[in-house]
C-alpha cells in the first residue's frame, strides 16, 4: 500500500515488502509520507524528521 | 412512508430507528468483506490497495454514524422507553431485555474496535489487532439483536437485507479461510465450523423464533406494550 | 579453565584509592585479570573474590560528592577506553553517560542471556565469578544513579543461574550496610535474539522477547519507562576492574584503539576447547597454542559469531584477535566466538545449516528477514545438494542486498554476513558443490554447534 502511496521513494521487493531509497523527503511529499505510515498494516513505516547535529 | 395508525401504530421514530439499524448492519457487513479484502491484499488496477484500505475505514465510520443515530432515535421514541443507558449497558432495559442487550454489546464492541483504530499509531500494533478481532463476535450479535427487536422481522424487506448482510460476511470468511487462512488446521477448521454452525442456526431458529408467532410475547415486550403490537401487526403492516 | 598466553598468575595489589590513582605504580601487565582465581569446579566465594581483587571502592561516598565521584568514574572509563563485550563494541562510557544524563532514575540490566551457541564466555562468568559480575553491576549503577540491577541469565544454563542467586545472597548477608543497588536474578529465554537490548527490555517488561525498532531507545526509556543501561556481563566485570585500578591500568593491556583484555570462546579441532582470556591484539595461533594445539588441519576459523564472518584456513597465521586487526578479513571479534572448522568437514554443507538455523531463529517481525534469511538458506542448500539455479552467486548477492538492513534488528545482516563471507571464503568449495553437488565430507557430523533454541510462545507471538 505505502507503494501505491508514495511511488516516488517506496519500491516493492519480491515478497511485498517495502524498500525505502533513505533519502530525505522534500515538503511536498511529506504529507503523502504520512498517509503512507498511517495506512501501513503493520505500522512498519515511520516518518522522522532528520536531526541535524 | 406508512401514515402512522392512531396512537397505538408506530411512529416515525420507530421508523427511524429499524432504518438506520438496517443500514449499519448492512455498513458493519460490507465493512467486514472490505476488510477482508484489504487483509487479503486484493486489488485492481483500478481499485488499489489503499483505496480498498480507505473504503474499508470510511465505511466503518459510516456505520458508526448510523449506530448511533439508531440509538438516539430508538431512545427518544416513546414506545418502548429505552433509555441511553441501555445503548451501552447490556440486559437492563425493560423492552425485550435479552436482545436489546444483544444490541448493546454490539456496540460496545464496535466502539471499542473503532477507538482503537482511530488510536492505531499510538497504540502499538499487536494490542490494535487483538482488539480488532472483535469485530467479528460484534456482527453475528448485532444480526441477532436486529432479528430480535424487530417487530416486523417477518418483512420481506428486512429479510433480504439480511440474507445480504449473512453473504456478505459469511462469503468474506469463506474467501479467506480458502485462500489459506488461518495457518492452523484447527483454527481453520473451527472458523469454518463456527459459519456453519451459525448458518445451521439461523435457518433452525429463525423460523420458529422472530418468524414464528407471538415472538413479540416470547422476546420479553413487556405486556402493557403488547396490545399495540398486536394491532399493528394485525394491521397487516408491513415496512 | 583459563591460560594466559603471556605472564603468571599473579594476585592482584591493594586497592588503591582515587587520590593515589596518579601515583606510578609500575606493574608487571599480567593475564589473567577477569579469570584471576578461577578454578575448575565451583565459584569464586566472596571471601575470596575480595582477597583476590580488593573491596570495591566506594562510588557513591558522600552525599554531597556522590555525583562527581560517578562521574569521574566514567570518564575513567572512558580515558580506559573500553568497549562493550556482547558484540557491538560500543564505547561504554558514552553509554554510561547517555544514561547518567536522562531523565529518571535509571535501572541496570547485566545482559548474560548469551544466545549464540558457540558462546559460553557469558556462562561462565556468571557461574564461576559472579562476585566480579554483580560488582561491575553495583559501580555501574552507582555511575549511573540507579537504585537496582537486574541480572539475566540464559535459562539454559541452570549452573549459572544458581550461582548468581547464591552470589547474591552472599552479598545481601555480608553487606550489612545494604549498599544500593538491589540485585535480582531473572532467567530469560535462550534464543538467538533474546539478548538483542531491546528484546531483552521487552521481555523484561513481560512483554515477549523480541526486538522493537520504534523510538524511543532502551537508554533513554526502556524497562519501565526509565533510562536503562544494558552492558553484557563481561563489560560489567571490566569496569569492576578498572574502578579498581583505573584506566592506566587497563590500557597496559591491548592495543591503543582496543585496549584491555578480552574473554574468547574458542571451539573447532583444539586440545583443550573453552573460554580463555585474552589481550587484545593477541595473535590466533597464540590462543591455539594456549589451548593445547591443534588437533587436526584448520580450513577456516568463523570469527564473531554466527553473525560473523569466515576466514579462510591460509590466511590464519596472519590473524589476530582485535577488531583493527580482523576488519582486513571482513570480520570483528565480536562476542569473542572462534570456531575452528576442521579440514574434514565441509564449509558448504556447515554453512547451510547455519544459514538455516538462523533464519529459524528469526522472530519473524519483518517481511525481508523471514522472507530474505529463507530465500538464502534455501539457495544455498541448493548449492550444497548440487540443484543450485543458474546464477547463483547473482541471486544470492540480490537476496544479500533486500535482507541486509532492513529488519527491526541487525540478526538478518549477521546472517547475510555469515554465508556471503562463506561465498567468499570458500569459493572454490561452493563452486565445486554448485556443479556436482555433496562432497564426501557433507554427511559427516556437523562441526559446528547449533542449539535447538525454539523462538518459545512467550518470544514470538502469532503473526496472523
Amino acid at each position: 500500500m505505502c507503494a501505491e502511496l508514495l511511488p516516488e521513494r517506496i519500491s516493492l521487493d519480491e515478497w511485498g515488502y517495502p524498500i525505502l531509497d533513505g533519502t530525505p523527503l522534500d515538503g511536498r511529499e511529506v504529507e503523502h509520507a504520512l498517509r503512507a505510515a498511517r495506512a501501513c498494516p503493520t505500522l512498519a513505516l515511520l516518518v522522522d524528521r532528520e536531526r541535524r547535529s | 412512508m406508512i401514515t402512522p395508525l392512531a396512537a397505538a401504530g408506530p411512529s416515525f421514530d420507530w421508523y427511524l430507528t429499524r432504518s438506520t439499524g438496517a443500514v449499519a448492519l448492512l455498513l458493519l457487513s460490507v465493512a467486514i468483506a472490505l476488510g477482508v479484502a484489504d487483509v487479503q491484499r486484493w486489488s485492481t488496477p483500478r481499485w488499489p490497495r489503499f483505496v480498498i484500505d480507505s473504503l474499508h475505514r470510511n465505511v466503518s465510520l459510516l456505520a458508526l454514524a448510523f449506530l448511533v443515530v439508531h440509538i438516539l432515535t430508538s431512545v427518544l421514541d416513546s414506545f418502548a422507553h429505552i433509555g441511553l443507558i441501555d445503548a451501552i449497558v447490556p440486559f437492563v432495559g425493560s423492552y425485550r431485555p435479552f436482545w436489546l442487550g444483544l444490541g448493546a454489546v454490539a456496540f460496545d464492541l464496535i466502539l471499542a474496535v473503532i477507538a482503537t483504530s482511530l488510536l492505531r499509531a499510538r497504540m502499538g500494533y499487536a494490542s490494535w489487532r487483538a482488539v480488532h478481532w472483535l469485530t467479528y463476535a460484534s456482527w453475528p450479535i448485532a444480526l441477532l439483536h436486529g432479528f430480535g427487536t424487530g417487530s416486523d422481522a417477518k418483512g420481506t424487506w428486512l429479510l433480504a437485507l439480511s440474507a445480504i448482510c449473512v453473504v456478505l460476511v459469511v462469503g468474506a470468511v469463506l474467501a479467506r479461510v480458502i485462500s489459506g487462512w488461518p495457518g492452523d488446521m484447527r483454527l481453520r477448521g473451527a472458523a469454518l465450523g463456527g459459519v456453519g454452525a451459525f448458518a445451521l442456526f439461523l435457518v433452525l431458529w429463525l423460523p420458529q423464533g422472530p418468524l414464528g408467532s407471538e415472538w413479540a410475547r416470547r422476546s420479553g415486550t413487556p405486556s402493557s406494550l403488547l396490545a399495540h403490537a398486536h394491532a399493528a401487526a394485525a394491521s397487516g403492516r408491513t415496512r | 579453565m583459563s591460560e594466559a598466553p603471556s605472564a603468571t598468575t599473579e594476585l592482584l595489589p591493594d586497592v588503591q584509592s582515587r587520590e593515589d590513582r596518579d601515583a606510578p605504580r609500575e606493574q608487571a601487565p599480567a593475564l589473567p585479570r577477569l579469570l584471576a582465581g578461577v578454578r575448575r569446579h565451583g565459584s569464586v566465594t566472596l571471601d575470596e573474590h575480595i582477597a583476590l581483587h580488593g573491596p570495591l571502592p566506594q562510588v557513591r561516598g558522600a552525599r554531597r560528592r556522590g555525583r562527581e565521584r560517578a562521574t569521574m568514574l566514567i570518564e575513567e572509563i572512558g580515558r580506559a577506553g573500553l568497549l562493550g563485550r556482547g558484540g557491538a563494541a560500543f564505547p561504554t562510557a558514552l553509554k554510561l553517560r547517555a544514561v547518567a544524563a536522562a531523565r529518571g532514575r535509571a535501572i541496570v540490566v547485566a545482559n548474560g542471556a548469551e544466545g549464540e551457541p558457540a558462546s559460553h564466555k557469558d556462562q561462565t562468568l556468571l557461574e564461576m565469578l559472579p562476585q566480579l559480575v554483580l560488582d561491575g553491576a553495583v559501580v555501574a549503577a552507582e555511575a549511573v544513579g540507579a537504585e537496582e540491577a537486574i541480572v539475566c541469565v540464559c535459562e539454559s544454563a541452570p549452573a549459572s543461574i544458581a550461582s548468581v542467586e547464591a552470589a547474591i545472597e552472599e552479598r545481601s548477608a555480608d553487606r550489612s550496610a545494604t549498599r544500593a543497588p538491589k540485585l535480582h536474578v531473572t532467567r530469560v529465554p535462550s534464543h538467538y535474539v533474546a539478548g538483542q537490548e531491546s528484546a531483552l527490555v521487552n521481555y523484561l517488561g513481560g512483554g515477549p522477547a523480541r526486538p522493537t525498532f520504534t523510538p524511543p531507545m532502551p537508554f533513554e526509556q526502556g524497562l519501565r519507562r526509565r533510562p536503562t543501561l544494558i552492558d553484557n556481563v563481561e563489560t560489567l566485570a571490566h569496569i569492576a576492574l578498572i574502578a579498581r585500578h583505573g584506566a592506566r591500568w587497563f590500557r597496559q593491556l591491548g592495543t591503543p584503539t582496543h585496549p584491555g583484555s578480552a574473554l574468547v570462546t574458542l571451539s573447532g579441532p583444539v586440545r583443550h576447547p573453552g573460554v580463555y582470556e585474552i589481550e587484545h591484539g593477541a595473535s590466533l595461533s597464540s590462543l591455539i597454542d594456549a589451548a593445547g594445539g591443534p588437533t587436526a588441519g584448520v580450513r577456516g576459523v568463523l570469527m564473531g559469531g554466527y553473525a560473523g564472518a569466515w576466514i579462510r584456513g591460509e590466511s590464519l597465521r596472519h590473524v589476530a584477535l582485535s577488531n583493527e586487526h580482523l576488519a582486513p578479513h571482513g570480520a570483528s571479534l565480536g562476542a569473542g566466538v572462534v570456531v575452528l572448522l576442521s579440514e574434514q568437514a565441509c564449509p558448504v554443507a556447515e554453512t547451510a545449516r547455519v544459514a538455516r538455523w538462523l533464519a529459524g531463529q528469526s522472530t519473524r517481525q519483518c517481511g525481508p528477514c523471514i522472507h530474505g534469511l529463507d530465500a538464502l538458506a534455501g539457495t544455498v542448500e541448493q548449492v550444497a545438494a548440487g540443484a543450485a539455479p543458474p546464477q547463483v552467486a547473482r541471486r544470492l548477492e540480490r537476496l544479500a542486498s533486500l535482507t541486509a538492513r532492513r529488519g527491526a534488528c541487525g540478526h538478518p545482516d549477521g546472517a547475510v554476513n555469515l554465508i556471503m563471507s562463506a561465498l567468499e571464503a570458500f569459493e572454490a568449495e561452493f563452486a565445486d558443490h554448485a556443479r556436482h553437488g555433496p562432497c564426501e565430507d557433507c554427511a559427516r557430523a556437523p562441526e559446528l554447534a547449533l542449539a535447538h533454541r525454539p523462538v518459545s510462545e512467550r518470544a514470538n507471538g502469532a503473526s496472523s
